[in-house]
């Protein structure tokens, strides 16, 4: 969780005051942000909107999978994938191995991105959005269908952009109110 | 890892969980293109999916309840606007009526079967687009009404100017409707002009779809109107499908390339119409593989 931790911050004897504490996330609290995501993943958008809507399910379990690798299974992003591809009327599978392959990279990179600022987050999770949609073309051109224009990447390109403000939405719940009657 | 204590052990590693998972899926996907064994699977989840689906439609209907709100305002002209095309459709209707009628008699001269009464007198149930996925590989919508609604998979979908798919898929109260433009989906047509017969399918790119086929030397003009044909039972005779937008008549090639574009709103509309079953529908397997499977 601490997106802000360089290598300077460090030396600094305050810095382990002056940071925000988060309380742990729940079941229940990753549970409602999955199923928000969900929701505004099967928004009724038409043209333009829904080329540049990213992929808010994908982005929310990358960001669990970064910051609780024990909470956020691959069996849950199986089931989510599940669930997009009934919803997106899709194959059966497609996103569901698309997303077992997204959480396979970041749980192996996860400890790695929690060292860096959500900024310098932000081009490695477009690099596992790509592998991510990548792998949903290869499905796709494999059972038949065409290529897509490249426009279909423009969804890897907001959900970069909208990285850094995704992750401060879903932790600003968890940051612990500074208790004034404490030391 | 037998030394490691308990409190060391996580289960298999993510490379394996990864393994097991994406076999799995390539189970699945094997599954839903070619066999079809478990359509309760889809089902199931569809079932599941279906209230956040219901709430991410709500600002859409906000959305319609303020328009409503807002055309309420010009009720009076749209009032008269709607009379006048009444008038105008009841001229038209009424005209069709005294020809159905002279049709069914010269038919009964022929002693060739009423087919024609079953085919105009169908019935149509209006639902709305609840989704429509970003996926450009396949073109599916989503609509609001479903098994408990009456809807029967193979239904055909039309919108006030045309086709606009078939419902392919069904849940207990949405539907899937594979648009004509899907790279699966072909509809029987003729065109207007010359009722020259032919299949149109789609090509899997939007407002794009292909007559294959013909033959070089097909009479077929630019700009010709492509009309249902009836064949096959579907679709009833004579809705607007598609109008003639390109021509390539290479002498190289065996067949003349024909694209046209749908003249049904297939990435427009919020209503649609779900058009009841033919009655006179061919119970011929290999004319509907797709749909028996399903039913099955």
């Amino acid at each position: 969780m601490n997106h802000k931790r360089t290598k300077d911050q460090h030396s600094d004897k305050n810095y382990y005051f002056g940071q925000d504490v988060y309380v742990p996330a729940s079941n229940g609290y990753i549970a409602l942000s999955l199923a928000i995501a969900l929701i505004l993943n099967f928004l009724p958008l038409q043209g333009d909107l829904l080329i540049f809507r990213p992929d808010f399910v994908a982005m929310t379990i990358i960001y669990w999978g970064i910051s609780y690798p024990h909470k956020m299974g691959m069996s849950i992003a199986f089931s989510m994938g599940l669930m997009m591809d009934v919803g997106n009327t899709s194959l059966l599978g497609q996103h569901a191995l698309a997303y077992c392959v997204m959480i396979y990279l970041t749980l192996i990179f996860g400890r790695r991105l929690r060292l860096f600022g959500l900024m310098k987050q932000a081009p490695q999770i477009a690099l596992i959005l790509l592998m991510m949609q990548i792998t949903l073309v290869l499905i796709a051109v494999s059972s038949g269908s065409h290529l897509p224009g490249w426009s279909y990447f423009f969804a890897t390109a907001t959900g970069t952009l909208l990285w850094a403000p995704i992750s401060v939405l879903l932790s600003t719940p968890l940051k612990q109110k500074p208790d004034p009657n404490a030391l | 890892m037998k030394t490691a204590p308990q409190f060391f052990r996580h289960g298999p590693g993510p490379f394996t969980r990864l393994f097991v998972f994406a076999l799995l899926s390539c189970l699945l996907i094997a599954e839903d293109v070619r066999f079809k064994y478990f359509p309760e699977l889809r089902q199931t989840i569809g079932v599941v999916i279906f209230p956040f689906q219901k709430v991410a439609y709500i600002p859409a209907n906000i959305y319609d309840q303020v328009d409503k709100f807002i055309a309420n305002l010009y009720l009076l002209e749209e009032n008269t606007r709607l009379r006048e095309q009444y008038l105008e459709n009841q001229a038209q209707l009424l005209r069709m009526h005294s020809l159905e009628a002279e049709n069914i008699q010269l038919r009964e001269l022929l002693g060739a079967v009423r087919e024609i009464e079953t085919q105009t007198k169908t019935k149509a149930v209006l639902a709305e687009i609840l989704y429509t996925p970003r996926d450009p590989f396949n073109h599916k919508i989503t609509l609001n009404k479903g098994s408990q609604h009456h809807i029967q998979l193979g239904q055909a979908v039309i919108d006030d100017k045309g086709i606009v798919g078939q419902i392919t898929q069904l849940y207990p109260w949405s539907s899937e409707v594979t648009l004509l433009t899907d790279k699966d989906h072909s509809v029987p047509v003729q065109v207007a002009r010359n009722s020259l017969r032919s299949v149109i399918s789609g090509t899997g790119k939007n407002n794009e779809l292909e007559l294959r086929y013909l033959s070089v030397n097909t009479d077929i003009q630019l700009g010709d109107l492509l009309v249902t044909s009836g064949i096959g039972g579907v679709y009833p005779v004579g809705i607007p499908v598609a109008i003639v937008q390109r021509i390539e008549r290479d002498p190289v090639d065996d067949f003349a390339q024909i694209i046209g574009t749908p003249i049904g709103g297939v990435d427009r509309n919020r209503q649609v119409l779900v058009l009841s079953l033919v009655d006179s529908m061919p119970h011929d397997p290999i004319e509907m593989p797709e749909i028996e499977s399903q039913k099955n």
